[in-house]
């Protein structure tokens, strides 16, 4: 029977490993959080229990058979609170996984793992391009002010402003609404003839993912309903306050998102969020030495396997597309991970719900892609990586006093991305405003931010105590 | 006189700056990206400490004179905007955790103290004054206050800023191909990716790189990869104030063993974070990661600072330091071709022995006298001469 080690317990990693089962295969799932669900599921815990989580989760239904599913199912164990710090590409091309699990502030049990596949559905962090003032209290990225809302039932703030760019900024205004915040206004950098060029033409490409659509469009009425102000081709270019939040300045940007000089106008707020797209989670497919687009996503075939024999992906890793395709893409890697094809009838509905959901997710990815000239709104002081607190002057500065065309060296001379969260939120802007400095298009020693071998920080002693690869398991199911 | 020099790593950086500033009208050219290779996959150790009576330690002795010089020099001629090289003489102490191993340390320094280095042995209580988090355990303690830490990134980057100041130009993503010669059969440049590179002298300063360099040149060079892992921690107030090492590094830097070694080396960097090496190991260029090697160092590290247990590991790196089977850098001429020098082969303490390796390049290029004597680093030594031909057969 074949084993597979799912990473990740989202909605892509929960659909492949309920895939697998029903394939026939032995199933671990493995998640770094308390509770399965992954970021878009996130919820209370089952202590707290409440009744709008339906209300408040698209495809909760679908969430609840999924872990009901799985919770009692004897070839499948659950793992919370478990994280891979490090994968091994071994001499005979196996992958060791090494685990380590338990509160990340106590003395964690490591693990080590060597599975028949291995599904990587490791999602994506939503990203949020440096503004002057954002390192102020107060100011929240659009997913952590989700999580908040869903997780905690918690408002950032009184009266908050939205700003960024993609159909993520509806659900969070949304759930702002719903925890109780008043959104003082929304603000999209795409215009609306880019949007209107991308999500609306050739409409027959989007038959079958009109519920996406709709829901876009019931969004846009929710904030006509509510008389949220939701504007396109505006963008916060400064955040003011001394302690904390008190104002933003937003400003009319064009179609690189450069600020119109002269359109500049201030809105009292006590919060703000900041979205501008996601960043796939790609450090353990890097480092099972999983090939990527030129996009810089997991490449996989139409099987969702990746370039290296044995591992799949799906989900947020191989494009940002949303729940129904990351549930799609899940089902088909299970399916195919555990012996399957996608020929087979099982997974023919699924099959057709990727090809549709990928054109989608191709249009939203284009009529919301990032201008190229947003960092014109930073200032000198402005800080890029939080961690290290590296501003914007000192990347300019030392990209040109060294003249470094080398990734590596020039996050050693500035120490920009090299502080505890290794790159991981500020990692693909420093990329941008170093090669923009440095006025190379590609960084000469080849390296990018996602390459982290350790993929979690471990301490020592936990170090120290883990497993040898003579003590590895084959991959333990009860 | 035009020179290229091959690889702009701390050896090619060091020599550039050297003889663009001596009037010479220097190419730099790097196969990838400044520092993208071993420069950038090392602790930055400028030791005396760690190396045994001989030629190296000489080399070794040369250069602590002259990097704090170099520090300086750089400093006022780059000016604050620079990022710092962060020149650190923070010296180093050697321990011995065990009974059996307090002798042989204190015999070493003996040694050490006979050809003029200050090698203090100190008491144990007086060691962990110095270092008030080191372990209880330690039977015998070496104090080195000539040991010193640059960070080599930046000194890599500082060099060769410094370089072309002088004139010398640096052509990255930039790969040899070949050589060129005149018709007398003496190098006339090199030829690579991006067209031929005109010079009458050429510098192989490619690091554990420089066998595949002697080869596109047409020639052998014994130089072998040693691959070396390190640990990085999240950044924490100060507690480890020198380098700090397990007396058994010594026997790892000279031993030409093939299976993995490793043997403690901590220290703090100026950022904060402490660096823990290290391993040597030879398995060719192979970079993957092996948590055995990672999980031995960290183990390793727990009995010389217990304090670290709780410390977490935020990322580990790791380099191929240029390897020479007897041990000794190659500094200088190769008979073999008039006109190709060869820089390579300092194994783990490239960094610190750059500045007097150039220097010794710079003599000989100009016939004067080099500040030491260069004939235990010719590509010629007897040691050298059985390997060279068994690699050119």
């Amino acid at each position: 029977m074949t084993d597979i080690l799912v990473i990740g317990a989202g909605p892509a990693g929960l659909a492949a490993a309920a895939a697998a089962r029903r394939r026939g295969a032995t199933v671990r799932v493995i998640d770094s959080a308390e509770r399965t669900g992954g970021q878009y599921w996130r919820h209370l815990p089952e202590s707290r229990p409440a009744g709008r989580e339906a209300v408040l989760h698209h495809q909760w239904n679908t969430y609840q058979s999924l872990r009901q599913a799985l919770e009692f199912d004897p070839g499948c164990t659950i793992d919370t609170e478990t994280q891979v710090w490090a994968v091994e590409r071994r001499a005979d091309g196996t992958l060791r996984v090494n685990l380590a699990s338990g509160d990340v502030d106590g003395t964690r049990a490591t693990e080590s793992v060597v599975p028949d596949r291995l599904i990587l559905a490791t999602g994506a962090h939503d990203r949020a391009l440096p503004v002057p003032g954002w390192t102020l209290p107060g100011v929240f990225t659009a997913g952590a002010a989700q999580a908040m809302a869903k997780g905690e039932r918690i408002a950032v703030g009184d009266r908050v402003v939205v700003a960024g760019s993609g159909p993520f900024l509806f659900p969070v205004t949304a759930s702002l609404g719903q925890a109780g915040a008043r959104v003082v206004g929304v603000f999209e950098a795409s215009r609306p003839s880019r949007m209107a060029r991308h999500w609306l033409a050739r409409p027959w490409e989007l038959a079958g993912a009109s519920h996406k659509v709709s829901e876009l469009a019931g969004y846009v009425a929710h904030h006509v309903r509510g008389r949220v102000p939701y504007r396109t081709g505006y963008g916060v270019v400064e955040i003011h306050g001394t302690a904390r939040v008190e104002a933003v300045t937003v400003a009319r940007l064009d179609a690189d998102w450069a600020p119109v000089l002269g359109t500049e106008r201030r809105i009292d707020c006590d919060a703000v969020c900041l979205g501008h797209g996601f960043t796939p989670r790609l450090e353990l497919a890097v480092a099972a030495g999983c090939e990527l687009t030129d996009e810089r996503f997991v490449r996989v075939d139409g099987e969702q396997r990746t370039s290296v024999d044995g591992v799949f992906a799906a989900g947020e890793i191989t494009a940002i597309g949303g729940v129904d395709l990351a549930l799609a893409e899940g089902e088909i890697a299970g399916w195919v991970a555990a012996g399957g094809s996608t020929a087979d009838a099982p997974v023919r509905s699924a099959r057709r719900a990727r090809d549709r959901f990928t054109r989608f997710a191709e249009r939203i990815a284009t009529a919301h892609r990032i201008g190229a000239s947003w960092s014109s709104w930073l200032q000198d002081d402005t800080i890029v990586c939080r961690c290290e607190e590296v501003d914007a002057g000192t990347l300019n500065r030392v990209a040109e006093s060294t003249a470094s065309v080398g990734l590596r060296s020039l996050k050693l001379t500035t120490r920009a991305g090299l502080g505890l969260c290794q790159g991981r939120i500020c990692g693909r802007t420093v990329e941008q405003l170093l090669a923009g400095a440095s006025g190379c298009t590609a960084f000469a020693d080849g390296t990018t931010t996602d390459r982290r071998p350790i993929a979690a920080p471990l301490r020592i002693g936990d170090l120290a105590r883990a497993p040898q690869s003579t003590e590895t398991s084959p991959h333990q199911i009860p | 006189m035009r020179v290229a020099i091959i690889g702009a790593g701390i050896t090619g950086a060091a020599c550039a700056r050297l003889l663009a500033r001596a009037g010479y009208d220097v190419t730099v050219v790097e196969r990838g990206a400044v520092a993208g290779g071993t420069s950038a996959s090392c602790e930055g150790n400028l030791l005396v400490s760690d190396k045994t009576p001989g030629p190296e330690l000489d080399l070794a002795v040369d250069a602590s004179v002259r990097w704090p010089l170099v520090a300086r020099e750089l400093h006022d001629e780059l000016g604050p905007g620079f990022p710092s090289i962060e020149f650190e003489p923070k010296g180093g102490l050697v321990v011995s955790m065990t009974p059996e191993g307090a002798e042989p340390l204190r015999a070493f320094a003996a040694s050490q103290r006979a050809v003029g280095i200050h090698a203090r042995e100190i008491a144990t209580d007086d060691a962990l004054e110095l270092e008030p988090h080191l372990s209880r355990e330690i039977t015998a303690a070496v104090h080195y206050p000539q040991d010193a830490q640059v960070q080599p990134v930046v000194a890599v980057e500082a060099l060769l800023a410094s370089a072309r100041r002088a004139g010398a130009r640096v052509m990255t993503s930039t790969e040899v191909v070949g050589s060129l010669h005149d018709a007398g059969g003496r190098m006339a440049g090199v030829s690579t990716s991006r067209g031929d590179v005109h010079a009458d002298l050429v510098v192989n300063a490619a690091g554990p790189w420089a066998g595949e360099v002697a080869g596109a040149l047409g020639l052998s060079l014994p130089v072998l990869p040693r691959r070396g892992m390190v640990l990085v921690t999240t950044r924490m107030p100060h507690r480890v104030f020198r380098k700090v090492y397990d007396a058994d590094y010594v026997g790892a830097t000279q031993s030409g063993d093939a299976d993995l070694q490793t043997s403690t080396v901590v220290e703090s960097t100026a950022a904060g974070t402490v660096l823990i090496g290290s391993s040597r190991q030879r398995v060719g260029f192979d970079d993957r990661l092996d948590v055995d090697v990672i999980r031995e160092i960290a183990t390793k590290s727990l009995r010389l600072f217990p304090f670290l247990e709780d410390m977490q590991v935020l990322r580990t790196y790791g380099g191929f330091r240029p390897y020479m089977p007897d041990h000794l850098p190659v500094i200088g001429a190769d008979p073999r071709v008039p006109g190709l020098y060869h820089v390579t082969g300092h194994e783990g303490a490239g960094i610190g022995l750059s500045v007097s390796s150039a220097e010794i390049l710079l003599a000989l290029m100009n016939g004067t006298t080099p500040p030491l004597d260069p004939a235990p680093f010719a590509i010629d030594r007897p040691t050298l001469t059985p390997h060279l031909q068994e690699v050119a057969s």
